[in-house]
């Protein structure tokens, strides 16, 4: 089947059956690896992406579901000033041990921030429980997301979300 | 107490050295039994090949090639490889920082990259029982060492003055008598053509003039990572490759009798299908049925069409429940396998005052590291070429080549990025399937494990039950000690990952003592797990230790200093345990952690515990609460740790460190794997859980220095986690927490 949709503001179009989930046609159909496959049943958050916005889990999501949806990865969340204030924010507080979850779990921060813009502890730890970090730089996270929220946005934005 | 802040936001506590007097261990004894502490890792060891590979001065296209890890280019960038696998340790930035220092460079010209699998040229590559620093410490600096020095001769040479006169810094040589100076870039081609200095003769830096060494630096590649480029084994893409599942018995090396591969065949994408007659040996190619298809989602879509008869052997009738019950028989009987017998341990508990009786158990733990097991192959003809997320990538091209009929220099192996270690990837079962699928297809392929196939076909840490008997005398002193390890073996010997060592602590501190073990023999394949033998060990040691103490009616930091005794280096690990540095590391946790001085809320509890472990000591504090309904929230931990003289990047050490403890929450909380006709039960995060972010708990960290050559940071601070965890909930509930995972049913006030 042939689909079309946006992903991180370019027109996509790819022939795959209709019931391949979003992350295999990310990663194999068009060549974006930054989505990580870990479980595959909606249980890790490795392959958290943002459809029009709202986070999903790209394993559970088919194309089908898809449809003229704007789909954003790790590879654009970096336009979005929040997406930005958080991968400066990975970096500044030097967050990776592995680095396998953490796209996902940036995608996940930069929902919660876009809903809650100045997270406490419970914000963050309902909005991320979801997404496994197997090597435990969740203290971390905390830390990341808790200095995102205070990056002048502005600044950190290099381009206007698509 | 020294504070390093380089980043911003990060900052590990790094103590002065403690002025208490340690027992030394001179450099020699410890290489020759570094091999021992290793773990399950079988190490053959030596030295890295860098007397080799440091013979390799030449000019290469405009670059400068100094020896096998360093390249100079004219601009002054310097490329230093990385040799050992990246499973998130930190190693691609620690060994380049090791060359860096000596090479007196600033980080800010460094360029890091992987080295390809080449022992030949780098000696041993692989990521396993924390020995990259104790190996590399010496060697790494050597190279840069050496590297420094024909960058001075080239200098003094061009100028027609005394090397001896020449100085560096910041990546150049300055001659101040005379006023020279140029940049290393200038200088190394040069440097290139000179002979390269004898390895063991280079002079090293004064640790006072570390400008790297201490400093935290960021990992090299997360600003790529956050990005979502495509760096670990599972993105790796070939021209032409397809994609492929490998759908083994669920029974432990099951066969293949027979597959509707017919029907498979004939499915959407799907360009082959074939049975895996496969070897019956599990660390190597087992038997299974391949798919090979356009694209993963179609070649797994077509598995679940797939229908296998399976031979499922021998084992198949082996169930948790059934070694739960031959334990327990053992555990009633005298042990088969007398480990060590000090003192008369039953004329010591008859003659005591008061004995405890306690019967301990850990479960089978899977690895489930995130990425799951993947690999990319392709063979033409005698050659072949991987691309492997393996943590020890050698022993798996002996494998290829031994399976494939290749020869081994025919095979190239490539290192990637890799999503999560843990000891599963010293096993390279994945990369014996990727490459004999590819060669039956005739194409590249990349095999992609789902998260079932992971679980499910582990090299497990070995389920164990442990039957004490401990006897104090009337001042409350442990005079008796007797313990039956039932573990999993045959013939006498313990399988991998399950054994007890005769000298394990407290052996040498307790008059009256026996180890005794007696063995099931079973079909589930048995492996190293981050800390092996000490993640399970720390926990019934610890917490058996923890229940004297209570029952002396002592308190348990002082009682566990009590029994260390006097400051001594008593056998064990090859390198022995040095008590002066385990009573250290326990004396300081008391302080920071306010031990004995803090009011708790009811139901909440302190407790500590440490462990000797890979060489290097740890001692916790964990904070916990239970609440009314059994539920264990880990309010906060202190962990002071002694790795010796030097932490290499303290941001990473303290990440690893953090990460290790919790990841020792995580056994304590939440996981288990569970044998029922012959197979695991588990098959997804859901049943198998890693620990979560709200059961993430602040954890404050102090490193001790000592005049101790430096050791890894990847196994020891976990075990003592267990333990310290477990003797906490004691405190709070006075539950005595015996059998892991922690069953919240039974802390209910």
């Amino acid at each position: 089947m042939h689909y079309t949709f946006r992903v991180n503001g370019r027109v996509r179009s790819v022939d795959v059956d209709s019931d391949t989930p979003l992350l295999w046609v990310l990663r194999d159909a068009i060549d974006l690896k930054g989505t990580k496959f870990g479980c595959g049943a909606g249980l890790c958050g490795a392959c958290v992406v943002h459809l029009d916005g709202k986070p999903v889990r790209s394993c559970l999501t088919q194309i089908s579901q898809v449809g003229s949806g704007a789909v954003t990865t790790i590879e654009g969340i970096g336009d979005t000033p929040v997406g930005a204030g958080l991968q400066k924010a990975w970096l500044d507080v030097d967050v990776l041990q592995c680095g396998y979850c953490q796209a996902g779990q940036i995608m996940s921060a930069a929902a919660l921030l876009a809903e809650i813009p100045s997270p406490n502890d419970d914000d963050i730890d309902s909005a991320m429980n979801g997404n496994i970090c197997r090597c435990g730089t969740y203290t971390r996270i905390r830390e990341a997301i808790k200095l995102a929220a205070k990056i002048d946005l502005g600044s950190a934005a290099t381009k206007k979300r698509t | 107490m020294v504070l390093y802040e380089p980043l911003s936001h990060r900052s590990a506590n790094i103590d002065a050295p403690v002025e208490r007097p340690v027992v030394s261990t001179s450099r020699r004894a410890f290489l020759k039994v570094a091999a021992v502490a290793g773990g399950g890792l079988l190490l053959t060891f030596r030295l890295p090949g860098v007397t080799k590979a440091a013979a390799m001065g030449q000019e290469a296209g405009g670059t400068a090639v100094l020896n096998a890890y360093v390249r100079i280019a004219s601009d002054n960038t310097v490329t230093i490889a990385s040799k050992n696998p990246e499973i998130g340790q930190g190693i691609k930035t620690m060994l380049p920082m090791l060359i860096a220092e000596e090479l007196d460079i600033d980080w800010t010209q460094v360029r890091t990259e992987q080295a390809s699998l080449d022992p030949a040229k780098y000696g041993r590559q692989f990521a396993g029982g924390s020995m990259a620093t104790p190996l590399n410490w010496d060697p790494m600096r050597q190279v840069g060492a050496a590297a420094r020095q024909m960058l001075v001769a080239a200098a003094a040479q061009r100028w027609k003055v005394a090397a001896n006169e020449c100085e560096t810094g910041s990546g150049e040589v300055r001659h101040r008598p005379s006023g020279h100076s140029a940049t290393y870039g200038a200088l190394a081609a040069a440097a290139a053509k000179l002979p390269v200095p004898d390895l063991n003769a280079v002079k090293l830096k004064d640790p006072k003039d570390y400008k790297i060494i201490g400093h935290s630096v960021p990992g090299v590649d997360s600003p790529l990572v956050v990005k979502g480029e495509p760096l670990f084994g599972i993105d790796t893409v070939v021209p032409g490759m397809l994609y492929a599942v490998f759908q083994k018995c669920p029974v432990f090396g099951g066969r293949v009798v027979s597959a509707n591969l017919d029907a498979v065949g004939t499915l959407p994408g799907v360009r082959h299908a074939f049975v895996v007659e496969g070897g019956a040996d599990l660390r190597g190619l087992l038997p299974g049925v391949a798919i090979v298809a356009d694209s993963w989602w179609q070649a797994e879509k077509a598995r679940q069409k797939l229908e296998v008869k399976w031979d499922e052997g021998a084992t198949s009738q082996e169930s948790s429940d059934g070694f739960a019950r031959q334990a327990a028989d053992f555990g009633g009987k005298t042990p088969v396998l007398s480990l060590r017998h000090d003192g008369d341990v039953v004329a010591a508990l008859n003659g005591a005052s008061q004995v405890v009786e306690a019967a301990y158990f850990y479960p089978f733990l899977a690895h489930a590291t995130l990425e799951p097991m993947n690999c990319t192959a392709a063979v033409q003809g005698a050659k072949a070429e991987i691309w492997a997320p393996s943590q020890n990538p050698a022993p798996g091209r002996i494998l290829v080549a031994q399976t494939l009929g290749l020869d081994e220099k025919d095979i190239v192996v490539h290192m990637t990025r890799i999503g999560g270690g843990f000891g599963r990837r010293l096993a390279n079962d994945y990369m014996v399937e990727a490459a004999w699928i590819a060669k039956v297809a005739g194409v590249p392929v990349k095999l992609v494990w789902n998260r079932a196939d992971d679980l499910q076909h582990d090299f497990y840490r070995p389920a164990g039950w442990h039957f004490f008997k401990g006897g104090l005398d009337p001042n409350g002193k442990l005079v008796a000690w007797q313990q039956h390890f039932v573990s999993f073996g045959r013939d006498g010997k313990f399988g991998a990952s399950a054994g007890l060592e005769s000298d394990t602590y407290p052996a040498g501190r307790v008059p009256n003592l026996s180890y005794g073990a007696s063995l099931i023999a079973s079909g589930v394949p048995t492996g190293p797990l981050r800390a092996p033998g000490d993640n399970a060990l720390a926990f019934v040691f610890q917490s058996f230790i923890d229940e004297m103490a209570h029952a002396a009616g002592k308190d348990p930091l002082q009682f566990q200093l009590d029994l260390l005794g006097k400051d001594e280096l008593l056998p064990g690990r090859g390198v022995g345990f040095n008590t002066a540095r385990a009573r250290a590391v326990l004396e300081k946790v008391g302080e920071v952690s306010g031990w004995g001085q803090r009011q708790l809320p009811p139901r909440t509890g302190l407790g500590v515990a440490f462990y000797y472990s890979h060489l290097g000591y740890f001692a916790e504090v964990v904070e916990a609460a239970v609440d009314d309904g059994g539920q264990v929230k880990i309010n906060r931990v202190w962990a002071v740790g002694d790795v010796g003289s030097h932490i290499i990047n303290p941001t990473a050490a303290l990440n690893i460190t953090q990460g290790g403890i919790l990841d020792g929450f995580g056994e304590a909380l939440n996981q288990k794997i569970t044998i029922a006709n012959g197979r695991v039960v588990q098959a997804n995060f859901d049943t198998f859980e890693p620990l979560r972010m709200a059961q993430a708990a602040p954890i404050e960290v102090h490193f001790l220095t000592t005049d101790n050559s430096p050791t890894g940071l990847g196994e020891p601070p976990l075990p003592a986690a267990i333990p310290a965890l477990c003797n906490a909930i004691f405190a709070a509930t006075g539950k005595r927490i015996r059998s892991l995972p922690i069953e919240p049913a039974l802390l209910k006030a």
